[in-house]
């Protein structure tokens, strides 16, 4: 064993110029790409509408929802059918601290995140006890307590929920720079700053994923989704990833849920704790566009968004398509449009596969990069 | 005596939920398969049955008679041309489409029937009672929990005594060498299916029954199921009663000191339960 060790460390030192990496011509050249389009999206407050400015920032939310549940069962195995609870505690945490304590907005959407993220602790503690598909329905039922709990809570309206005072969105920081600097009546300038904070939690949820999964701990993720046993065996720590992992996406779902709510300025427990909404649109945008990719959950919500263009007017016919349409796609295939296209073209946007890549290739030679 | 009827309340309620969740315990028993379209499997069959009973004007009893086969059919059919091809190592994708499926349940029989809340009326059934000593019980609710016990017996019974219960047990504890065996496990599975789709008839009946239901009513039935199941223990059907009858008193007590929290109280001893015995009160299964 030591022996071994030692030829594979002089072997390296001798070969300076072999590295490791990820990156792909094409994913340099998307991520490029990446950087333009979220350049010409911060400016589109500034050009568009404001109604397909509330359109985007519609698209944005639910990218990140999708990529933090992706996230959550694409890479670390565990299947959630409650993230309504974390939209939810987010959107009550907003809600409270701005109607109750007085506080900004602003400072409170991350606020919102951490108390999340605090529920998210419990939350594990007794949805951890339960085994693969009794999670998913455990995590469920804890998402109907939070809505059954926030129902009592009679300061923010009970059942029935409550509204933002106007002066609390208005008074906003960053309003009045906004009205001074480029015109824009107080609503607009409330509409433009909640779609500014979704895009930059937007691209910040798809940096730290695309990060995570190059990371160590991708890896052991990786690892442990293909043989939790093995992996352990390895020194994975499982449960200490899944859990890290939960945490991070009820944070990421809490400020989601914070600024979507903040946008709406209405709330009721039964909307901000809906299954439909907040987990099955979710669920279908990342199973139609392709789990356990990062292109397959952008792909998908504008698929999802197209549809809902389309075809929402149809009401429950609709939501039965999508529904029909997640099914087909989950049967005939798993890895959603994103696999579809990546299967017959080879591309890959965002490579998570280790390369090595440089030094002389000496194809005879034993041990070499594959050996 | 009203905290005793609140408590013989509770304990009746409890056959109800074990009925609902005794097909969603005997399927996931033999193939481990989790089915989230389960509640509103039974809100479909409890609108079957209103169908049969609106058209042809049948007995609510009859026409679950009727229904049974049916939804035995369409558990079938369901099973080995639909969820076969889910199962596997992997619990995604069985997950993913039962909810997917749910969502289109729910949305169909949306359509069918409207969100109307509906009842299948029995005239003086529903209100009949007997006299227990100093208290009243209902005819309904014990005749739902008679059923229930004579539900379980059954399956006891048939997984226990029987040959196709033999090629139960066989297919849950080894696919492979059942198949080796002889058994086919895709057609055992679909007539697992099908059992427990006319336990989902009989769920039904009693529903529509003693509640109004409506075509949204299918997930807070599937949440009570498993939270009977997980309660009770996987693997013993008589835990699922024990459990479905924790639920119901707890449910029946918390209404009683608040109706707000009738369904609140029974999450709470579910969670409870979680804390103090996470494998369930009666668990014989490993997993």
């Amino acid at each position: 064993m030591t022996t071994g060790l030692e030829t594979m460390t002089s072997d390296s030192q001798a070969d300076q110029d072999w590295r490791i990496e990820t990156g792909t011509r094409l994913s340099r050249a998307f991520s490029f790409v990446c950087l333009v389009a979220f350049a010409a999206l911060a400016v589109a407050p500034l050009l568009l509408s404001r109604g397909v400015v509330q359109d985007l920032f519609f698209i944005l939310t639910m990218l990140t929802l999708a990529q933090s549940w992706n996230l959550l069962a694409g890479y670390a195995g565990l299947i959630s059918v409650g993230q309504q609870l974390f939209v939810g505690c987010g959107a009550y945490a907003l809600f409270g601290l701005v109607i109750l304590a007085g506080l900004d907005p602003i400072f409170a959407i991350p606020l919102a995140g951490v108390s999340a993220m605090l529920i998210a602790v419990p939350t594990a503690f007794f949805a951890f006890r339960l085994y693969g598909p009794y999670f998913a329905i455990g995590t469920w039922v804890i998402a109907e307590v939070g809505r059954l709990l926030l129902a009592q809570w009679k300061a923010l309206g009970g059942g029935t929920g409550t509204s933002l005072p106007r002066d609390a969105t208005r008074d906003m920081l960053g309003i009045s720079l906004l009205e001074d600097w480029f015109g824009m009546r107080a609503a607009a300038a409330a509409d433009a700053l909640s779609f500014w904070l979704a895009l930059i939690v937007a691209a910040i949820t798809i940096a730290l994923v695309y990060k995570l999964l190059r990371s160590r701990q991708g890896l052991g993720l990786a690892a442990v989704r293909d043989n939790e046993t093995a992996a352990r065996a390895l020194g994975v720590d499982a449960r200490r990833l899944k859990t890290m992992i939960y945490l991070l996406t009820a944070f990421i779902t809490g400020i989601i849920g914070a600024l979507i709510y903040l946008q709406k300025a209405r709330i009721s427990p039964d909307a901000a704790f809906s299954l439909t909404d907040w987990t099955a649109y979710v669920i279908f945008i990342t199973v139609i566009g392709g789990i356990g990719t990062i292109e397959g959950p952008i792909l998908g919500v504008l698929v999802f968004f197209f549809l809902q263009n389309a075809f929402s007017a149809y009401g429950s016919w609709y939501l039965l398509a999508l529904g029909a349409l997640a099914v087909v796609t989950m049967l005939f295939a798993p890895r959603g449009l994103w696999g579809l296209i990546s299967d017959r073209t080879g591309f890959e946007l965002f490579p998570v596969r280790r390369l090595l890549r440089g030094g002389l290739v000496v194809p005879n030679e034993k041990g070499g990069p594959n050996g | 005596m009203n905290w005793l009827d609140t408590l013989l309340q509770g304990v009746l309620l409890g056959g109800l939920y074990a009925l609902f969740a005794a097909g969603l315990s005997l399927v996931f028993g033999i193939m481990r398969l989790v089915n989230l379209a389960h509640g509103d499997l039974i809100v479909l069959a409890a609108f079957l049955i209103l169908l049969l009973v609106s058209s042809l004007g049948l007995d609510p009893f009859i026409a679950a008679l009727i229904a049974a086969p049916l939804m035995f059919a369409i558990g079938w059919l369901l099973q080995y041309h639909l969820l076969n091809r889910t199962l596997g190592k992997d619990v995604l994708p069985p997950l993913l489409v039962t909810f997917g499926l749910s969502i289109v349940i729910q949305n169909g029989l949306l359509e069918a029937f409207t969100a109307d809340s509906r009842r299948i009326s029995v005239g003086s059934l529903e209100t009949a009672s007997l006299q227990l000593g100093s208290i009243n019980a209902g005819l309904m609710p014990l005749l739902t929990f008679g059923s229930a016990v004579v539900v379980i017996v059954a399956l006891n019974q048939l997984i226990y005594r029987t040959a196709l219960g033999r090629a139960f047990r066989a297919t849950s504890d080894d696919v492979v060498t059942a198949g080796l065996m002889g058994i086919r496990p895709n057609s055992i599975f679909a007539i697992a299916t099908g059992l427990a789709m006319m336990i989902v008839t009989i769920a039904a009946l009693y529903l529509g029954m003693r509640a109004n239901f409506d075509p949204t009513a299918g997930p807070a039935r599937l949440i009570y199921a498993f939270e009977a199941v997980i309660i009770g223990g996987l693997g013993s059907l008589w835990g699922t009663l024990a459990g479905g009858i924790i639920l119901g008193l707890a449910q029946t007590i918390g209404a009683a000191v608040n109706p707000e929290w009738q369904i609140l109280a029974g999450h709470l001893a579910f969670l409870i339960v979680l804390l103090l015995r996470p494998r369930g009160l009666f668990p014989r299964a490993v997993d």
